[in-house]
């Protein structure tokens, strides 16, 4: 890389935006995709690659995705519970597929909808 | 596919001297082999701060904290953490006297309590990426002193915000800058004093550690302002991680043009040269170590002409330390305003009238928490010492806070609640300094304490005038008595007129204040030197010629059933007894050197 | 000596008077100790009177005249450290060589001095065997420590 001019400060920082907001731990929507041993065991692993390409794809730079235990909901694995800020509570989607995914992602995190068949109820405890 | 989960591993100096490196390179193979290497990113950062609990590592985005890491713990910590999602309680934070451990770092009381301007990228990015830097808003001060700014109003802006030297003088940096650019001449130098010589004091290593492009912006700001196209960094030799961080961060620097010629395509040239201290306090001096540039000893010389008009190789020079440097893109970015509004004291009509923005202390000694901080100005020392501290370690009684370094004081418990400021901590005897900060317990015998910061100065003298090189000497031999009981009421008459001599008449600012530890002892402990001096008792059981080690019986027969550990590390062969036996100490030929005391562990062994 | 090595840093540095100290204190790095003869090349490859050279030598701290053993130890006597009981330290380490402190054994393995601070206080008391730092270190474990070289 050579000398570089002053608009290329306000493009380096672009490009390393959704890095660095992670690391200060902020962002609008928080993705958790519970991970306990029965939740591994019903896929939860895929569904967690599925959300990050998803939000890869979309370029969403504000979306922290992480990953927690056994939501204590074994028969409704894999689970995932979005909480977005602003909004009242935090929802929790069950038996997913990575189709579910792609609809979840489009309807709740960008427009803030939330997917009423893939939810198990609404209202759940939070996570932060 | 980008990460999503950063583990923010610190490479501090503390950090990796507990194997740091090791654990990185043991989290990422772990991680690898669990398939997780694209998701889950290991970064290096600066010093993180805590560093009585390192080596440790921050989770992001959550900030989950993990400490006293060990390389055992790790293929456990990815698989729960990073597989299953569940924290590991075994290896987060809890504070002492409590129980329930605090996993996230900001609730941690050490983090909650500080204010980050110097170190707001700690722990956030690697310092050997200048990307990173720029990605937290790096470089846009100088786009924007070079774009919209001229170089008086450059200085105005650093004289509205109350800036003041953070080496220790506290000299309102703006004024400083002014009377640099007011000076005629061809060639105008800038200089960062990185020659960090206090004992007990590692913020500049920890600032240029975590954040060297801070300190580079900073310096680039001031030479446009003072019309400066050379500036130094003058380093400790004995920092060898943060002397590489910084000749990375120059080389980068340099390679997007932001240093050499015509920087951001505007008429302006700097560039940058590291040079290495060898092991000289008195180098901290601004005159010994443009000397020590010059490749001469680094010794003063008086201050009739001041360094701002006749410095580096006779030319105007301004010289400023690290953190002060690291303040400055932040006070162009957010504006004199935003920084004056942290802090003491008003600066609109007096730039000495207030202390603003925030220092950086390195707190050290017998806290539970030691590490390096950054706290507003007008803090409480109560606070620091207690709430970010988390209080003295073992469950002892605090004695007293020494600010300041060798050139500082010893405050007491009656003045904690002082707040951090300039003029407070000058007015009981003390100094802000470069931001040394060591807590002393009930163990710590103040005349000692003293008799250590005097011992220092008087080695670093440099030899130059004769009441530095020849008071302090004589202080310490009185202070030599003292501490092996042979001193008279005499003695401590004498001790001060000597002090007060030294302070007065001493060319530089070494000698000057050497004698504060001294004198702050005297002021605020005197009734320690009238007990080794009358009494000939040591009150914090240290003084080796007055103190005597004893075993209680009861203790070592009782608990310890004789274990004769004590014996067995004794050097002198001072304990008798055998195995299951009560054990005594043989007075004549202990050398009081204190191992049976830290290896017994039933508290048999008694100080007297 | 390693000639080469002396004059591979002398390479490294402008030639001019005001590089002396760097270019010595890459000397001290590489060699544990300026010999006499470097300290008369360097001078004349500097064009710095030797008696500025040695003046130069014998001021700062980093410099050694002696040579030192393989592994110097040096104890840090820093604040931190002297509150956590450094002196102790230091008296353990030379019972444990039967040297004091500025002296190298007879076997060359070990030399030991004392530093002043070395900027990691949270780990008081510290002490630094070759390139290597042990932290927090026990009286108890000198001698374990000393058997690890």
């Amino acid at each position: 890389m050579g000398k570089i001019a002053i608009e290329d400060l306000a493009k380096i920082q672009e490009a390393a935006r959704y890095k660095i907001a992670l690391r200060q731990g902020a962002g609008r929507v928080r993705i958790n995709v519970h991970m306990g041993t029965c939740g591994i065991a019903a896929g939860a692993r895929g569904i967690l690659t599925a959300v990050m390409k998803e939000i890869e794809a979309r370029n969403l730079h504000d979306v922290i995705i992480t990953n927690s235990g056994c939501a204590g909901l074994c028969s409704q694995e894999p689970m995932m519970t979005i909480e977005v800020l602003g909004e009242p509570a935090p929802v929790k989607y069950v038996l997913l597929t990575p189709e579910k995914i792609t609809k979840i992602i489009d309807m709740h995190v960008l427009k803030g909808q939330v997917v009423k068949e893939c939810a198990l109820a609404l209202g759940s405890e939070r996570t932060r | 596919m980008a990460y999503r989960t950063y583990l923010m591993v610190c490479a501090g100096t503390g950090c990796v001297a507990n194997q740091s490196m090791k654990i990185k390179d043991k989290l990422e193979s772990e991680i690898r082999k669990r398939g997780l290497q694209d998701e889950v990113s290991v970064v290096t950062t600066g010093c993180n701060g805590f560093c009585a609990v390192g080596p440790l590592m921050v989770v992001q985005p959550d900030g989950i904290f993990y400490q006293l890491l060990k390389e055992t713990d790790i293929p456990f910590l990815v698989e729960e953490h990073f597989v299953k999602g569940r924290l590991v309680k075994e290896l987060l934070y809890t504070p002492p006297r409590e129980k329930a451990p605090i996993p996230k770092m900001s609730d941690i009381p050490f983090f909650a309590d500080q204010t980050l301007i110097v170190l707001r990228n700690r722990g956030l990015i690697n310092p050997e990426n200048i990307d990173e830097y720029i990605a937290r808003g790096g470089y846009q001060a100088l786009a924007k002193v070079l774009t919209l700014m001229t170089p008086d109003q450059v200085i105005q802006e650093i004289k509205a915000s109350g800036l003041r030297g953070r080496g220790g003088g506290g000299f309102p940096t703006g004024i400083k800058w002014e009377t640099c650019k007011n000076v005629p001449s061809d060639t105008h130098y800038v200089i960062c004093n990185a020659d960090e010589g206090d004992p007990g004091a590692f913020m500049d290593r920890s600032t240029i550690e975590s954040d060297p492009h801070a300190v580079i912006e900073g310096m680039l700001i001031g030479a446009y302002a003072i019309g400066s196209r050379e500036g130094y960094v003058y380093i400790r030799n004995e920092y060898p991680i943060a002397l590489e961080r910084l000749q990375v961060a120059i080389k980068q620097a340099r390679e997007y043009g932001l240093l050499g010629q015509k920087i951001f395509n505007k008429d302006f040239d700097f560039e940058i040269r590291i040079v290495r201290g060898a092991g000289a306090f008195v180098c901290g001096e601004s005159t010994a170590l443009m000397a020590s540039i010059e490749g001469r000893p680094g010794e003063p010389r008086a201050k009739y002409v001041h360094t701002v008009e006749r410095g580096l190789w006779d030319k105007p020079t301004c010289l400023n330390n690290v953190e002060t440097w690291a303040n400055v893109p932040q006070i162009i970015e957010k504006g004199a305003g935003w920084f004056s509004s942290i802090g003491t004291g008003d600066v609109t009509s007096d730039a000495w009238g207030g202390s603003k923005g925030t220092k950086v202390f390195s707190l050290a000694g017998k806290v539970n928490n030691t590490g390096l901080i950054e706290v507003p100005m007008g803090i409480t020392l109560r606070k620091i010492i207690f709430d970010i501290g988390g209080g003295i370690k073992d469950g002892k009684k605090f004695k007293a806070v020494q600010t300041g370094g060798p050139s500082g004081g010893f405050i007491p418990e009656s003045l904690l609640d002082l707040p951090v400021d300039y003029e407070e901590l000058t007015k009981v005897g003390s100094m802000m300094g470069s931001g040394g900060m060591v807590v002393a317990d009930e163990n710590n015998c103040m005349v000692d304490m003293a008799k250590y910061f005097l011992a220092f100065t008087q080695a670093e003298s440099c030899g130059k005038c004769v009441p530095c090189r020849e008071g302090t000497k004589r202080m310490l031999d009185i202070l030599e008595k003292i501490t092996v009981g042979k001193g008279t009421e005499e003695d401590l008459v004498l001790l001060e007129e000597l002090s007060n001599m030294v302070v007065e008449s001493s060319l530089c600012a070494l000698g000057g204040s050497a004698p504060n530890p001294v004198l702050t002892t005297l002021k605020y402990f005197r009734e320690e030197y009238e007990a080794h001096v009358k009494d000939k008792h040591c009150p914090g059981h240290s003084c080796r010629e007055l103190i005597q080690y004893i075993i209680d019986p009861e203790l070592c027969l009782g608990k310890g059933h004789g274990c004769h550990v004590c014996a067995k590390n004794c050097p002198d062969g001072a304990i008798v007894g055998e195995t299951k036996q009560v054990h005594t100490i043989d007075v004549m030929k202990c050398g009081k050197c204190g191992i049976c005391y830290d290896v017994c562990k039933f508290d048999a062994i008694h100080i007297e | 000596m390693d000639a080469q090595a002396v004059e591979t840093i002398l390479q490294n540095h402008p030639k001019d008077p005001s590089s002396i100290i760097q270019v010595l204190l890459d000397i001290q790095n590489e060699l544990y100790y300026l010999p006499r003869e470097v300290l008369e090349h360097v001078s004349k490859s500097l064009n710095v009177p030797l008696s500025r050279t040695y003046s130069l030598a014998t001021f700062y701290k980093a410099f050694s005249l002696k040579p030192k053993g393989k592994y110097p130890i040096a104890v840090c006597t820093g604040t931190a450290c002297h509150v956590q009981g450094a002196v102790r330290i230091l008296e353990q380490i030379e019972r444990e060589l039967s040297i004091k402190e500025g002296e190298t054994t007879p076997d060359k393995k070990f030399s030991v001095e004392t530093v002043r601070c070395l900027g990691c206080c949270g780990l008081a008391p510290v002490v630094t065997v070759g390139k290597n730092l042990h932290g927090k270190v026990p009286m108890a474990k000198v001698s374990k420590i000393l058997k690890q070289y």
